[in-house]
């Protein structure tokens, strides 16, 4: 039974189906990280492990943390105090391109430049630390097949997209750029039942189709939780 | 100096004003709104631009360098601000960085243009430098705020569409471009645009100037060419410069927007 604890933090872990390979790799270590916003210490001497195939699921009560955590592992806020280190190397000694290429953060409420889906998922292959690697046409429809959607939804334009499609889109976008750590804020708050199974669904297999993968999802709903997670971390809010 | 042209007296310039006065009268009759600032903005100009010729009397006769380059600095540092209150957002370092930028490519294009292109004798005649800065400056100006501008309001309502890109491993100079991009084609529109339909649609405040003072038409336009030259290799310049300056304030060398360094003004952006 999962429980809000009443230290600010608080691991549990949850029981799975399976188990993961013995002591597997580390992917993803912070240690002592601090965070405050103005006057308020959102958390200190924060620690946190992930290993390679582990699930963790994050939750917390609005105003806890959980985004700013997850930013602050994509390393879109600057560390105020603190390290993490990423496949044995500092995030100090990573060009920041190439670490968020391979920690690919997905936010809660997705944004798009104009255009059609296909260009939105086209655009990160555009860049400089992706440039070498094709599109993987193949896998685009198998994905878009995976959450109920046919090819005619790469030509659908951003602007017109649903909250929940976004969020599609979103998930869609960080599996077609292969990468090892999935930074997932909240990715299903949009979507009916249906498609919020076939989106853990699709990550969930992401994860265990290769052992050097992992995945941090925030989510308020519990079930899903124990669905998609093998290990849980409460955030408590700032006193 | 060139007196082959007609002195306008006191009475003229009131019969001048009258033209402006009849459409004051129209606009309160009609009730537009309009009278006021009509008004106020003429007033500033007829004081302004009298006080303007008095001290250009003045500088004319200046015969030495350091006070024309005095009051070059000044020039340009009053432009500096008064882009910059154009704008609706502000950063720490926004003035001092339009500033840098304006006064950089204005004294660089007016130098190249006075010492390069127009060969003044001596080099900082102020008849020539000071008029020539002054019309460059004005374009700069419009053209850094307007980039300005767009690029502060285009940071903070696409924050997160630029974060979703770094969140995918674009640099910070990629997620920027495309925001860059619009920047510098809004803040050099003016510029274009008046370049296009120039001698065809208007013409030029300078090279009318100089036919009213009795130029042949051909040199007028000649100098009209160079001066519009001038203005638009000193706004690209100025833009720019002031977009790349504000690009590395917010956005740090971790490639991290820092869009919280980004405020609006408390006044909102001030016309003048």
């Amino acid at each position: 039974m999962l429980s809000f604890s009443s230290v600010f933090s608080d691991f549990q872990d949850l029981p799975r189906a399976g188990h993961p390979p013995a002591v597997p790799d580390v992917l993803l270590k912070a240690s002592g990280l601090s965070f405050r916003v103005e006057s308020r210490i959102l958390w200190q001497g924060f620690e946190l492990t992930l290993r390679a195939g582990e699930r963790l699921g994050v939750t917390g009560p609005s105003g806890s943390g959980k985004t700013l955590l997850l930013r602050t592992l994509a390393g879109l806020e600057p560390l105020q105090s603190g390290e993490l280190v990423f496949d044995d190397r500092a995030l100090s000694h990573w060009s920041m391109p190439a670490y968020r290429a391979r920690v690919v953060y997905v936010p809660q409420r997705p944004a798009w430049r104009e255009g059609t889906v296909e260009a939105a998922l086209r655009a990160p292959f555009a860049f400089h630390a992706r440039r070498k690697r094709g599109f993987p046409d193949g896998q685009v429809r198998e994905l878009l097949r995976g959450t109920g959607r046919d090819e005619t939804f790469l030509h659908q334009r951003t602007e017109r997209l649903s909250g929940g499609e976004a969020q599609i889109v979103a998930v869609v976008r960080a599996l077609l750029v292969a990468p090892s750590v999935l930074l997932l804020d909240e990715p299903t708050a949009s979507l009916d039942s249906t498609t919020v199974r076939a989106i853990e669904d699709l990550i969930v297999h992401w994860v265990s189709a290769s052992p050097d993968r992992a995945y941090i999802w925030t989510s308020h709903d519990r079930p899903q939780l124990e669905r998609i997670a093998d290990r849980l971390l409460t955030l408590e809010p700032a006193s | 100096m060139n007196t082959d042209y007609l002195s306008l007296s006191n009475a003229q310039l009131a019969l001048a004003a009258t033209l402006i006065l009849i459409n004051v009268g129209i606009s309160v009759w009609l009730r537009l709104g309009l009278a006021q600032s009509l008004l106020v903005a003429s007033a500033r100009m007829l004081v302004q631009l009298i006080l303007v010729g008095f001290i250009l009397q003045s500088v004319f006769e200046l015969k030495t360098p350091l006070p024309v380059v005095g009051i070059g600095l000044v020039m340009s540092a009053l432009a500096g601000i008064a882009a910059v209150r154009r704008t609706g957002r502000r950063f720490v370092g926004v003035y001092r960085d339009s500033m840098i930028t304006i006064l950089g490519s204005a004294f660089v294009v007016t130098g190249a243009g006075v010492l390069g292109i127009v060969d003044v004798s001596p080099w900082y005649a102020p008849q020539y430098t000071i008029p020539l800065l002054g019309m460059v400056l004005g374009n700069i100006l419009t053209g850094v705020s307007l980039a300005l501008d767009r690029f502060m309001e285009g940071i903070a309502r696409e924050t997160d569409i630029i974060e979703n890109d770094l969140a995918l491993g674009a640099t910070r100079w990629e997620a920027a471009h495309p925001l860059i991009r619009t920047s510098l084609r809004t803040g050099m529109i003016p510029t274009i645009n008046a370049m296009m339909v120039m001698g065809v649609v208007s013409l030029p405040g300078m090279m009318t100037g100089q036919l009213l003072a009795g130029v042949a038409p051909a040199d007028a336009a000649r100098y009209q060419i160079v001066i519009m030259f001038m203005i638009a290799a000193a706004t690209a310049l100025g833009t720019l410069g002031v977009i790349l300056l504000a690009f590395r304030r917010l956005f740090n060398d971790r490639h991290q927007l820092c869009a919280g360094l980004l405020h609006t003004s408390e006044r909102g952006a001030t016309k003048w």
